[in-house]
C-alpha cells in the first residue's frame, strides 16, 4: 500500500512537472519572446490549464494524508514560499483568463499580460526554491532559533535560487516545445524551435550550476548523485536523447518531440527521487523526514 | 494582531471568497445546460443565446474558483498546520474525491466551452450536465470534511494522537448530510437568484427583451424551489445541531441559560456582561419546539458548558438572524414566483417585481456568507469540535497578520476587477446575441 501510495505522489509530481510546466512555461515563453506569440498561447492553454492543478493538488492531498508530518514542516517552515506560489498562481490563472474573456480592446489588456508573464515566471520560481530548501537541508522541524533562522534561511540561499532558476528554464523548454505543434505558421513554428534550443541549454548549464552550488552550499549533492545508479543512468539517457531532439527541432514530428522531451522530464525527475529516495526533507538536525518515519497512523 | 485571530482572519476571507465562486460553479452549469436543452427541444435562438452567455460567465467563475481553492488546499497548512497533521490522514479522503470531481469538471468545461459547433449537440449538452454534477459533487465533498470538524468521526483520540483511522466513517459523519444538503440548496438559492437579479436589473431599463425575460424565468424557477426546499433543510440541521453540538445552537440563539421551555429569541443585541439580549422579541417556547419538536423542551444554554470552551455569542447570533432573514424573504420570493405563474403572469412585467428581484440579486450570497461564519465562529474554541482548539492548531511562524493583509488585498483587488469585467460582458451582450436586442 505504501508503494502504490508513493507510486501515486511520483506520477503526480512528474505529471505536474510536464503539464504544469507547459502551461506556466507558455507564459515564460510569453516573457521572452515578447507578445507576438500570445493568440497561440491563449487558444492552446485555455481549455487545459484549471485542469494541471489537479496534480499539484492531488500531490498535496496524498502528502497530507499519508505523510502529515512532512506537509506540516513544509507549511510552516516554507511557508514565506508557498505564499508566493500560491498568490503567483491566482494571479497568474486570473490575469489569464481576464485577458482571454475580456475586451481585447480595453486597456487593462496589457496589465493582464504583464501579470499573467511576471507570475508565470514567478511561480514556478518559487517551486523551485521550494524543491531546493527540501534538499538543502537548513529545514529545522523544530523550534527555530529565531525568525531567520527557521522562515528565511532554509530558502534564501543561492542553492535555492538556483533551483528556481532551473525549474523556469526547464518549464521555458517544455513549453517551447509543446509550442511547437500549437503553432500556425512556419515562422512562429521556427520561432518556438529556436526558444527550445536556448531553453535546452540554459536548463543544462544552470542544471551544471545546481551541482557547483550544492558544492559551494556545502551540500555534496554530485557525490550522492554518483552513489546513486538509477540516477546516473537516467541522466545519461536525458543527454543521450538530446541529439535525437535537435534532429526534431529541424524536422518537427510534433508527437515524437513531444514524447521525447516528455520522457526527458520524467527521467529528471527520477534521476531526482532516486538520489534522495526515501528522504523527502533533509533537516538540519540530522534527523531527516522519510516516508517511512512521517506515515500517516 | 495576535497570530491566531490573522490565521482566523485569513482563513475567514479565503473561504469567503472562494465560495462565491464554488456556488457559482455548482449552479451556473446546471442553468446554461438547462437552457442549451431548452434549445435542443425547441430550437428557439434565445435559449441557445442564454446558454451562451452563460457559459462565458461560467468560464470566467471557474477559472477564479480553480485558483482560490487551490489556495485553500494549501492554506489548511499553511495556517493551521497542527491541525492538518492530525486530521490529514483521517479526512483526506474526501479531500481526494473533490481533487477528482474538480478534475472531471474541469475538462468537462473545455469540452462544452471549446465545443459548440464541433461536438455533436447531444452529446455538447452531455458535458454540460457532466460539469454541473461533478461542481455539485465537490461541493459536496468539501462540506463533507467541514462537517468531520463539527462532527470528529472515525478515529480514536489517545494521548493526542489519534489512531483507528476510518476515512468512511470519517467522510460519512453525523453532520454531514445535514451540511451538505443546506449548502448545495444554499448554493442554487444565492447563484439563481443572483443570475435573475441582474437579468431583472436589465430588464428594467428595457422591458422588451426576449434574453432577459427568458433568462429571469428560468433562473426563478431553479431558484424559487431551492429557496422553498431551504427552510425544511434549515430546520432538519438546526435540530441535527441541537443534537450534536448545543454550544452552537445556543451561541446561534443567544441563550445563555438553560431554559424550560425556552424562548425564541429574534435579532436584538447579545449582552455578554448580563447574560442577556436586548431589543429583542421573544417568542416563548419556540426555540424548544424548532430543536426538539416540542414546546415545552429543555434547550441547553451556554452555562452548560466551561467558560472556555464557550463560543463567542455575538457574530454568531447576528449572523444566524441575516441568514434566516435573508432566506425567509427569498423563499417568500419564490412563493410569489409560483402564485403569480399560476394566477398572474402580467406580474413579471410590472416595474415593482422586476424592482424586487432586482434588489434580491446579492441576499442568496450575503445569507451564505452569514451561514458560514455561524457555522465556522459557532463552533469555536475548537478547531476539531471536542478533540482540539483551534488555539493549538495555529502555525508557529509569527507575523501571521501579514499573510493576512497580502490574501485580504489580493483578493479585495480581483473582486473589484471581477465586477468591472462583468459589467463590460453584461454589456456586451447586446452586440453578441441577437435575441438580446429590442425588437422596436
Amino acid at each position: 500500500m505504501l508503494t502504490l501510495i508513493i507510486l501515486v505522489l511520483a506520477i503526480s509530481f512528474i505529471l505536474y512537472a510536464i503539464l504544469g510546466g507547459a502551461d506556466f512555461g507558455a507564459g515564460i515563453v510569453e516573457l521572452f519572446a515578447g507578445s507576438k506569440g500570445e493568440k497561440t498561447i491563449s487558444k492552446s492553454i485555455a481549455p487545459v490549464w484549471e485542469a494541471n492543478h489537479v496534480w499539484l493538488i492531488l500531490a498535496i492531498v496524498i502528502l497530507f494524508t499519508g505523510f502529515p508530518k512532512i506537509y506540516s514542516t513544509i507549511s510552516t517552515t516554507l511557508h514565506i514560499p508557498l505564499m508566493i506560489v500560491l498568490i503567483g498562481i491566482v494571479l497568474r490563472g486570473t490575469s489569464f483568463t481576464f485577458r482571454h474573456y475580456d475586451d481585447p480592446h480595453v486597456g487593462a489588456h496589457k496589465y493582464y499580460s504583464v501579470f499573467f508573464k511576471v507570475s508565470s515566471f514567478v511561480t514556478p520560481f518559487f517551486l523551485g526554491v521550494i524543491l531546493g530548501a527540501m534538499i538543502l537541508g537548513r529545514i529545522s522541524p523544530g523550534a527555530p532559533e529565531n525568525f531567520y533562522a527557521g522562515f528565511i534561511a532554509p530558502w534564501f540561499n543561492a542553492f535555492c535560487f538556483m533551483m528556481g532558476l532551473f525549474t523556469t528554464s526547464l518549464f521555458g523548454y517544455i513549453a517551447s516545445v509543446f509550442l511547437i505543434g500549437e503553432a500556425q505558421y512556419h515562422v512562429e513554428q521556427q520561432r518556438y524551435g529556436k526558444l527550445a534550443k536556448i531553453f535546452l541549454l540554459a536548463t543544462m548549464v544552470i542544471g551544471f550550476l545546481v551541482f557547483v552550488v550544492a558544492e559551494w552550499q556545502g551540500h555534496h549533492l554530485f557525490a550522492e548523485f554518483i552513489a546513486s545508479v538509477p540516477s546516473v543512468i537516467a541522466m545519461s539517457m536525458v543527454l543521450l536523447v538530446c541529439p535525437l531532439i535537435f534532429y526534431l527541432f529541424t524536422h518537427p514530428i510534433i508527437i515524437y518531440l513531444r514524447v521525447a522531451v516528455a520522457t526527458q522530464v520524467t527521467l529528471i525527475m527520477l534521476g531526482w527521487f532516486s538520489i534522495q529516495f526515501p528522504i523527502v526533507l533533509y533537516s538540519d538536525t540530522g534527523h531527516h523526514l522519510t516516508f517511512y518515519n512521517t506515515q500517516a497512523p | 494582531m495576535e497570530d491566531l485571530m490573522a490565521a482566523r482572519l485569513q482563513m475567514a476571507v479565503s473561504l469567503g471568497f472562494h465560495i462565491i465562486f464554488a456556488c457559482i460553479g455548482m449552479t451556473m452549469p446546471i442553468l446554461m445546460a438547462f437552457s442549451e436543452w431548452k434549445w435542443l427541444r425547441t430550437n428557439k435562438q434565445v435559449y441557445l443565446d442564454i446558454a451562451k452567455a452563460w457559459a462565458k460567465g461560467v468560464a470566467i467563475f471557474f477559472a477564479v474558483g480553480a485558483v482560490s481553492g487551490t489556495v485553500l488546499s494549501f492554506e489548511l497548512g499553511l495556517l493551521f498546520p497542527g491541525f492538518m497533521e492530525h486530521a490529514g490522514a483521517i479526512i483526506g479522503m474526501p479531500f481526494s474525491w473533490e481533487g477528482t470531481a474538480f478534475f472531471v469538471e474541469a475538462i468537462a468545461l473545455g469540452v462544452f466551452l471549446y465545443g459548440w459547433n464541433k461536438l455533436n449537440k447531444w452529446v455538447h449538452w452531455t458535458s454540460g450536465i457532466v460539469v454541473g454534477i461533478s461542481g455539485v459533487m465537490s461541493g459536496i465533498f468539501v462540506v463533507s470534511a467541514n462537517a468531520w470538524m463539527n462532527s470528529p468521526a472515525g478515529f480514536t483520540w489517545e494521548n493526542g494522537k489519534a489512531s483507528n483511522i476510518d476515512p468512511v466513517a470519517a467522510m460519512f459523519n453525523d453532520a454531514w448530510f445535514s451540511q451538505a444538503l443546506h449548502m448545495t440548496l444554499a448554493a442554487f438559492v444565492a447563484t439563481a437568484f443572483a443570475v435573475a437579479g441582474v437579468h431583472a436589473f436589465l430588464l428594467l431599463k428595457n422591458r422588451n427583451i426576449q434574453f432577459h425575460q427568458a433568462a429571469v424565468k428560468m433562473a426563478l424557477s431553479f431558484g424559487a424551489v431551492a429557496a422553498l426546499l431551504q427552510p425544511v433543510s434549515g430546520d432538519y440541521a438546526a435540530k441535527d445541531i441541537a443534537e450534536r453540538q448545543p454550544a452552537k445552537l445556543a451561541a446561534m440563539e443567544a441563550l445563555y441559560k438553560t431554559s424550560k421551555p425556552a424562548d425564541l429569541v429574534i435579532g436584538g443585541i447579545p449582552n455578554n456582561k448580563e447574560e442577556r439580549v436586548d431589543y429583542a422579541i421573544h417568542l416563548p417556547g419556540f426555540l424548544g419546539f424548532l430543536a426538539h419538536g416540542d414546546f415545552d423542551a429543555e434547550v441547553i444554554g451556554l452555562d452548560q458548558f466551561p467558560e472556555d470552551e464557550r463560543p463567542p455569542v455575538l457574530i454568531p447570533h447576528i449572523a444566524f438572524q441575516v441568514m434566516v432573514g435573508l432566506g425567509m424573504i427569498l423563499a417568500l420570493a419564490g412563493l410569489l414566483f409560483f402564485a403569480f405563474r399560476i394566477w398572474g403572469k402580467h406580474v413579471f412585467q410590472k416595474k415593482w417585481w422586476l424592482t424586487f428581484i432586482a434588489i434580491l440579486t446579492p441576499m442568496g450570497f450575503i445569507a451564505v456568507e452569514a451561514g458560514w461564519v455561524v457555522t465556522e465562529v459557532g463552533r469555536q474554541p475548537w478547531i476539531i469540535y471536542g478533540v482540539m482548539k483551534t488555539k493549538d492548531a495555529v502555525s508557529t511562524m509569527p507575523g501571521l497578520q501579514y499573510s493576512f493583509y497580502t490574501i485580504l488585498f489580493l483578493y479585495v483587488m480581483l473582486s473589484v476587477i471581477l465586477v468591472w469585467i462583468m459589467r463590460r460582458q453584461i454589456a456586451g451582450i447586446t452586440t453578441h446575441y441577437p435575441s438580446a436586442v429590442n425588437p422596436d
